[in-house]
C-alpha cells in the first residue's frame, strides 16, 4: 500500500471516486489548475477537465448553493471552503437549504453533497484560518459531519461521504495535512463507515473522547501518565454526526471517569453536547464528574505565536486534566 | 425554437382560467383564515397574471421552478391543482409540496420539476443558477426558471447567482415580481438606481422591465429569454411590475404602512379584469364564457376545501422521518 499524508489522501479519495462514477464533481476556489491552496485537489482538473473540477467565484454562498442545485439534477459535488472559517458566508445555504432539503419536502428530494473544509489551528493561521466550527454543523439535523485525523481514516471516510445519500461535512485538520505518513488502502477496500469511532489506545483508568488533531495531543497526554500509573483508553470519534456513543458508553462502564478533549472553544462546543450525553448515559457508572478540556473562550486563535500557544491545548494541559479527572 | 408551443387562444383562455382559479382559491383561503380555519396566508393578488403569463412561456414537465413564496398561480400554471394547495394550506399530510411540514407557499414536486423551496428571501436565486450548469452539462435544451420578489434582489444571493449564471451561461431565467413594498419598506429604500433591470448589464445579460399585468408582454418577453437559455446564449433577467393588492401576508395590515389613495388608486388597477377585457377585445372570450369560467373555478375549489377539509393531518409518529435517507 502505498504511503500518503492526509491531505494527499484527500486527493486519493476525491480521484478515485472521480475516476469510480463520472456523477462525483468537484467545485471551488483555486481548485483547478491551483490545485487547490493546501494541494488537495492537485491534478485533479489536468486528469478530469475544467467542468467536472470547476474553479467558483470567490463567494461562499453560491459555492455552496451551486453545489446543491448540482446534486439536486443527480450529480455528486463535492465543494471545497478555502477554510472552516469562510463557510459562514454558505451558513444559510448550508443550514436552512441543504441540510433541510429532504425534510421539508417530505422525502420528495434529497441532497447528497460533501462539503470540505480545512479547520483548526496551530499552523499561525490566526483569528480566520484556524478556527474549529464543527459544532455549529453538529447541531443540524440533516447533516452529517466527520473530522478525521489520519490519512488512512480521512480517506475512507471521504470515499463514504461521498456514496452517502445525505449531505456531509467534511473537516480536515490542517495541522495534520501533513503531519504523518500512513499505509492508505486503494479502492474499496479504503472505505470505511460514517459514525464509528475507534479506540486508539487501551487503558483501564479512563477515558479521552476526542477528534481530529486533538487525537494526537491527546496521545502524547497519554505517554506522559503512564508512568504516573495512570492508563488513558483513547477514543477517536472520527464521525461527529451520528457520533458512536455506545463506544465510548462501553469504555467508561470499564473505567468510570471520561474527559473530552476538543480543540474548540469550551461554551457550546461539540464536546460540551458529548460531556452531556455521556454524563447522562453513564451516571451509575462515574466516579468522576465528566470533564472537559477545551481552548479558551476568546474570540479565535491569535497571530501572535505567544498568544497562539496560549490558546492552544498542548500535551501538558490535556495531561494536567486528565491528571485530574484520574485522581478526583 | 420550435420546441416553445406558440400562443393559441385556447392556450391564453386556458392561461386565463388558471388565473381565475388562483383567485378563486386566494378569496376562499382568506373566507377560511377568517372564520379561524387557515392560520396564516400569503397572497399573490395582483401578480396573478404576470406569474400566469410567464409559465406559459415554459414547459412545465421538462423545465426546472424555483418558486418563492407569493407564487400560487405560478404553482397552479406549473400544474398543481386547487386541492393540492388547499390540502398544503390547511398542511394536511397528503400537502404533495411537504406533507404539511412547509407553510403552504413552499411549492415542490420532483415530478413536475418544481424544486421544492423554502421561506428565507433569495436563496433559491445561487440554487438556479446551479441547476443551470447541471441543465447546461445534460445539454437537453430544458432551462431553470427562477422567480423572487424585488426585495429578494438586496440579497448577496442574488448577485451571487446572476453572477455565476452569467459567467456561465447557464440556461435560466431570472424572474422578478416587483411589487414595489418588501413587508413595510419601499422600492426607494430597496433598490438603488432606476430599477432591478438594470442590474443585468453589469452581468453582461439582457435585463428586461415589463408591465406585470399584460399577459403578452410578459409571455413574451419570457419566451424570448427561453430561446435565449435553450440556445445557449445564457441568462436574462426580467423584471415585471406588478401591484401588491394585498399586505404581505395575514400577518401584516398594509393600511398601517400605506397611503390610503394609492391603495385604493391600485385597487382600480386589478390585473384580472385588464386580462378579461383584453380577450374580449380579440374575440377570444364573451361575457358569458367568461361567467362559466369564474362557475367552473368556484366550483373546484369548493371540491378542493371540501377535500382538505376533510383530509387527515400528518401521523404525529412520522415527525422524525425524512431527516435523512434510512430515517
Amino acid at each position: 500500500m502505498p504511503e500518503r499524508t492526509l491531505v494527499q489522501a484527500v486527493r486519493d479519495a476525491l480521484y478515485e471516486e472521480m475516476e469510480r462514477d463520472d456523477r462525483v464533481c468537484v467545485l471551488g476556489q483555486d481548485v483547478g489548475l491551483k490545485g487547490g491552496v493546501f494541494k488537495a485537489t492537485e491534478g485533479l482538473q489536468q486528469r478530469f477537465g475544467a467542468q467536472r473540477v470547476l474553479d467558483m467565484p470567490l463567494a461562499e454562498s453560491s459555492i455552496a448553493a451551486v453545489a446543491q442545485g448540482l446534486a439536486l439534477e443527480g450529480f455528486l459535488p463535492v465543494a471545497e471552503m478555502q477554510f472552516a472559517d469562510y463557510s459562514y458566508p454558505a451558513f444559510n445555504q448550508i443550514v436552512n437549504e441543504i441540510a433541510k432539503v429532504r425534510y421539508r419536502s417530505n422525502g420528495d428530494f434529497s441532497c447528497p453533497l460533501v462539503i470540505r473544509a480545512p479547520t483548526g489551528g496551530g499552523v499561525r493561521g490566526a483569528l480566520y484560518h484556524s478556527q474549529s466550527p464543527e459544532a455549529f454543523y453538529c447541531h443540524v439535523p440533516g447533516l452529517k459531519v466527520v473530522l478525521p485525523s489520519t490519512p488512512a481514516d480521512a480517506k475512507g471516510l471521504l470515499k463514504a461521504a461521498i456514496r452517502d445519500p445525505d449531505p456531509v461535512i467534511f473537516l480536515e485538520p490542517k495541522k495534520l495535512y501533513r503531519a504523518e505518513r500512513q499505509e492508505v488502502a486503494q479502492g474499496d477496500a479504503a472505505l470505511l463507515p460514517l459514525g464509528d469511532a475507534t479506540v486508539v489506545r487501551r487503558g483501564a483508568d479512563l477515558t479521552a473522547v476526542t477528534y481530529g488533531y486533538m487525537r494526537a495531543v491527546t496521545s502524547q497526554a497519554a505517554a506522559k501518565l503512564s508512568p504516573d500509573g495512570i492508563e488513558v483508553e483513547i477514543i477517536d470519534l472520527r464521525t461527529l454526526r451520528p457520533w458512536d456513543v455506545e463506544t465510548c458508553v462501553r469504555s467508561i462502564e470499564k473505567t468510570g471517569r471520561v474527559a473530552v478533549i476538543y480543540e474548540a472553544n469550551r461554551t457550546g462546543g461539540f464536546g460540551a453536547e458529548i460531556a452531556a450525553e455521556l454524563a447522562e448515559r453513564c451516571f451509575a457508572s462515574l466516579d468522576a464528574p465528566v470533564s472537559r478540556i477545551a481552548s479558551p473562550d476568546v474570540p479565535a486563535m491569535p497571530f501572535s505565536p505567544a498568544l497562539e500557544h496560549a490558546f492552544m491545548l498542548n500535551p501538558d494541559k490535556v495531561a494536567d486534566g486528565l491528571r485530574r479527572v484520574a485522581r478526583y | 425554437m420550435p420546441d416553445d408551443k406558440p400562443l393559441t387562444p385556447e392556450r391564453v383562455l386556458d392561461a386565463y382560467r388558471t388565473v381565475l382559479r388562483a383567485r378563486a382559491l386566494d378569496d376562499r383561503r382568506f373566507v377560511l383564515n377568517r372564520a379561524g380555519k387557515l392560520a396564516f396566508i400569503i397572497s399573490p393578488r395582483g401578480h396573478e397574471v404576470a406569474q400566469v403569463a410567464a409559465i406559459a412561456a415554459l414547459q412545465p414537465g421538462r423545465d426546472r421552478f424555483c418558486l418563492y413564496y407569493r407564487n400560487f398561480a405560478a404553482a397552479l400554471a406549473c400544474g398543481f391543482t386547487a386541492g393540492e394547495l388547499m390540502l398544503a394550506a390547511f398542511a394536511r399530510a397528503a400537502d404533495p409540496s411537504s406533507g404539511g411540514r412547509q407553510t403552504p407557499g413552499n411549492f415542490g414536486s420532483r415530478r413536475r420539476g418544481i424544486v421544492i423551496g423554502s421561506s428565507t428571501v433569495g436563496p433559491q436565486i445561487p440554487k438556479a443558477a446551479g441547476i443551470g450548469l447541471a441543465l447546461k452539462w445534460k445539454g437537453e435544451g430544458a432551462l431553470c426558471y427562477v422567480s423572487f420578489g424585488e426585495g429578494a434582489t438586496s440579497q448577496g444571493d442574488f448577485h451571487e447567482g446572476l453572477n455565476f449564471a452569467s459567467i456561465h451561461h447557464c440556461p435560466v431565467i431570472f424572474f422578478c415580481e416587483n411589487n414595489h413594498w418588501a413587508i413595510s419598506v419601499p422600492q426607494a429604500l430597496q433598490v438603488a438606481g432606476p430599477g432591478v433591470a438594470e442590474r443585468a448589464a453589469g452581468y453582461g445579460i439582457p435585463g428586461v422591465r415589463v408591465r406585470g399585468d399584460d399577459f403578452f408582454a410578459v409571455h413574451a418577453a419570457v419566451a424570448e429569454a427561453a430561446r435565449r437559455a435553450r440556445s445557449g446564449s445564457g441568462p436574462t433577467l426580467i423584471e415585471a411590475e406588478v401591484l401588491r393588492l394585498q399586505s404581505h401576508s395575514t400577518d401584516d395590515d398594509q393600511r398601517a404602512y400605506r397611503d390610503p389613495a394609492e391603495l385604493a388608486a391600485e385597487a382600480t388597477r386589478d390585473p384580472i379584469p385588464r386580462m378579461r377585457d383584453a380577450l374580449m377585445e380579440r374575440g377570444w372570450l364573451t361575457a358569458e364564457a367568461d361567467q362559466t369560467m369564474r362557475d367552473d373555478v368556484n366550483r373546484e375549489v369548493e371540491k378542493a376545501t371540501v377535500l382538505a377539509e376533510t383530509a387527515p393531518d400528518p401521523e404525529p409518529g412520522s415527525l422524525g422521518r425524512h431527516v435523512y435517507a434510512d430515517a
